[in-house]
């Protein structure tokens, strides 16, 4: 008797620590990957410093040293030494961008007042030493090698005398080019600038989804719980939606691909754009069909989380709205469906946290690597929803897998995802805030 | 409290005399008593739930501006055949129905009647208190807003009127806009009949009202009935017996599905005719 139950208390303690453990596990990963993000993803634009090297060979490299690692050991007696990374950039003048040097050949090292980055349109960033600037803006910088090369005002985005800064100075330039990353039009095929159009195609998107999702799905829901017949039929229909909420979503895209772009698309450009064809406006993939496959994609969400917001009003409820003389549909616009509306909002937010991370289907429905012009413009009719569009999620594919240069742009992978994180984030927040001030508004605590 | 009873019971008269008594086989003093006018005809009423029959043939006559208790064991069909007044019963699946009920001398299965309208004239009021989850003001609004009443004008003294009909007005004033839900019990059940009296209804169903409520606002609520029956038809379901000796001028005894005794409060709780009846009223029941 003893026995079993010392048994039973030592599994219970064990059974709290698995518990936990696994809890502070997801925890532990979560907020590791967090922090990741955040070391490497906002700190790519404070200003480093720039060092001149001078080596044994008597050459000279001037850059910031992005990374130090040690030298693979040949032996078991070898002592370990180490080797940096620097980024010297001027890719116009030959030479690679990135360059690893051993520590054991430096001479000397400095790093001069007079040191100078110059961000450009083209080529990328431009590291020398500052020697003269004449009246019309253009520099003159001599390199570490001992070049000279002038470089127009146009083409500079912005200067930077990293050695001189101090904290303030530096912050200013943190603040300057966390502006253009979120604000302006990305560069050198998405390698450099900022992601604005994918930021603005991310949130857009999202929003067409809810608008399509949202009433789709209540209605769905309020036919199944409030009209059909409960019977086999219907539970068949509610395993059915369940399980759509298991298929792959890249399939989903070949549907949206195949009904949407070229079923309702194709259909479309035949009858209001029949003189533009055969080059296609919405017959191709585009913002709008995006977010309709989205909504396929996420609507079981919402069907289910809406059903389950039904169910949780009470009948009592329902009858006392009867029995003051409402009708049916004035009990489900007036009663119901405001009571309901909390669930509905949280299926909504899981919806949309959803959409804005899917990724695969919309490859094949609209979304680019780098779009020509935003879905919404000055132009009349102002919303182009045919237009395709970037997407953060894509765009981290493309700059970190795809990019000429992913040595240079591995940093604004970070950056990116971090500001997809935010981005999401912000959505969810916002309608958890709505989703709170309703739920005080109709059902706040009883007694 | 409540205005003194007048007379309006002339010296018994047999059964048989009394004009509108329908030509059933009953015909039992114990199940007829004299009433004049009365609002609602129940005639040979029968109900079924899929093959469970509820109600076996209950032929009465609930008088105007009186109250009414039905009373009895749990199961017995009270509840159904309050909600038979305004068709609730219309909602559950698999309900048929035999027999009528006249409400103002019009059959309220007719087909062609308005069953929203009928259900804005025979007002409820529920065993759980179940206010809508939306402000004070707007509960007291509903049934007006659902009749086309939008404007605040004409909205609020209904509002106020009711909720001092409903002896609410002095606690929920100030916080009108205030949810609904975050009153107590008593008060919300006060709500709920302010709600049902804002339309003016002629006739108020209440299913149990007090079996939520402590003794204190069980005391009001009745207080609040006795109060009500100058205006409203009232026909209250309760398991309280005392209750309905407080509050109630007929009681009905049910018993599996039938009437069995239906008289004068006072004399069905003396002087109860029949067997069951008493054996029920003394607690010897079972």
């Amino acid at each position: 008797m003893t026995g079993t139950r010392r048994w039973s208390d030592l599994a219970g303690r064990a059974m709290t620590w698995l518990t936990g453990g696994a809890l502070a596990l997801n925890l532990l990963l979560v907020l590791g990957l967090l922090a990741l993000l955040f070391w490497n993803g906002a700190g790519y634009f404070w200003p480093r410093p720039v060092v001149l090297l001078t080596l044994a060979d008597g050459t000279r490299v001037m850059g910031e040293i992005d990374d130090r690692e040690p030298i693979p050991a040949i032996g078991p007696q070898a002592a370990t030494t180490w080797r940096i990374k620097v980024k010297a950039g001027n890719r116009d003048l030959g030479g690679e961008e990135f360059k690893w040097i051993d520590e054991a050949s430096i001479v000397s090292r400095s790093r001069p007042q007079n040191a100078i980055v110059l961000e450009r349109v083209e080529w990328g960033n431009f590291y020398g030493l500052l020697a003269g600037r004449s009246a019309d803006g253009t520099l003159v910088i001599e390199t570490a090698g001992g070049e000279r090369k002038e470089i127009p005002a146009a083409k500079i985005v912005r200067e930077v005398h990293p050695n001189a800064l101090s904290v303030w100075g530096k912050t200013g330039v943190y603040a300057s080019r966390l502006r253009e990353f979120l604000l302006d039009d990305p560069r050198e095929s998405n390698t450099e600038g900022g992601i604005f159009p994918a930021i603005f195609g991310t949130v857009m998107m999202v929003f067409l989804m809810s608008f399509a999702v949202l009433p789709l799905g209540v209605l769905a829901a309020l036919y199944m719980r409030e009209y059909a017949r409960q019977g086999p039929t219907v539970r068949v229909v509610r395993v059915a939606v369940n399980n759509l909420a298991g298929v792959p979503s890249i399939v989903f895209g070949v549907f949206g691909l195949g009904f949407f772009v070229y079923g309702v698309g194709g259909a479309i450009d035949r009858v209001f754009f029949a003189d533009a064809l055969p080059t296609p406006t919405f017959g191709t993939g585009g913002i709008l069909w995006a977010a309709l496959t989205l909504a396929l994609l996420t609507v079981p969400v919402v069907i289910v989380a809406t059903e389950e917001g039904l169910a949780a009003v009470p009948r009592g409820v329902r009858e006392g709205s009867l029995a003051l003389g409402a009708t049916k549909i004035e009990t489900i616009v007036k009663v119901v469906l405001p009571a309901a509306a909390p669930g509905i909002l949280t299926g909504m937010i899981l919806a949309m946290a959803r959409a804005a991370g899917e990724v695969a289907p919309l490859m094949i429905v609209g979304m680019v690597k780098l779009a020509p012009a935003l879905p919404v413009d000055g132009t009349a009719p102002y919303a182009h929803l045919e237009r395709k569009f970037m997407h953060l999620g894509f765009h981290i594919y493309d700059v970190g897998f795809q990019s000429p240069n992913v040595e240079a742009t591995k940093p604004l992978v970070f950056a990116t995802a971090l500001l997809l994180i935010a981005v999401v984030t912000v959505v969810n927040l916002a309608a958890i805030a709505l989703r709170n001030r309703l739920r005080r508004k109709y059902t706040s605590s009883a007694v | 409290m409540s205005e003194d009873v007048p007379a309006i019971h002339p010296p018994a008269l047999p059964a048989e005399l009394s004009p509108e008594a329908p030509a059933s086989p009953a015909m039992d003093p114990a199940l007829e008593p004299e009433i004049e006018a009365p609002i609602l005809t129940v005639e040979a009423l029968s109900l079924w739930y899929g093959r469970a029959q509820a109600l076996k043939s209950i032929t009465m006559r609930i008088p105007e501006k009186r109250i009414t208790a039905f009373i009895g064991p749990s199961g017995c069909g009270k509840s159904t055949l309050l909600r038979c007044f305004n068709r609730l019963n219309d909602l559950v699946d698999g309900v048929r129905t035999e027999g009528s009920i006249r409400f103002e001398g019009r059959d309220i299965h007719d087909p062609t009647l308005d069953v929203n309208a009928l259900r804005s004239r025979i007002g409820m009021v529920f065993q759980k208190s179940n206010p809508f989850p939306k402000s004070i003001y707007e509960n007291a609004a509903f049934g007006c807003r659902i009749q086309g009443i939008s404007r605040k004008r004409e909205l609020d003294p209904i509002v106020e009127r009711s909720l001092r009909g409903a002896a609410l007005w002095d606690e929920v004033k100030d916080r009108l806009h205030e949810s609904a839900l975050g009153l107590s019990g008593g008060q919300q059940q006060r709500l709920c009949i302010a709600r049902a009296i804002a339309v003016e209804p002629e006739v108020i169903l209440l299913d149990e009202p007090c079996s939520a409520l402590d003794p204190i606002a069980t005391a009001k609520v009745e207080e609040l009935m006795l109060d009500l029956k100058s205006r409203y038809t009232l026909v209250i379901v309760t398991h309280n017996m005392q209750q309905a000796t407080r509050v109630s001028d007929y009681t009905a005894f049910l018993y599996l599905g039938s009437l069995i005794e239906y008289g004068e409060t006072q004399r069905l709780f003396i002087n109860p005719a029949k067997k069951q009846t008493e054996d029920y009223i003394t607690g010897r029941f079972g």
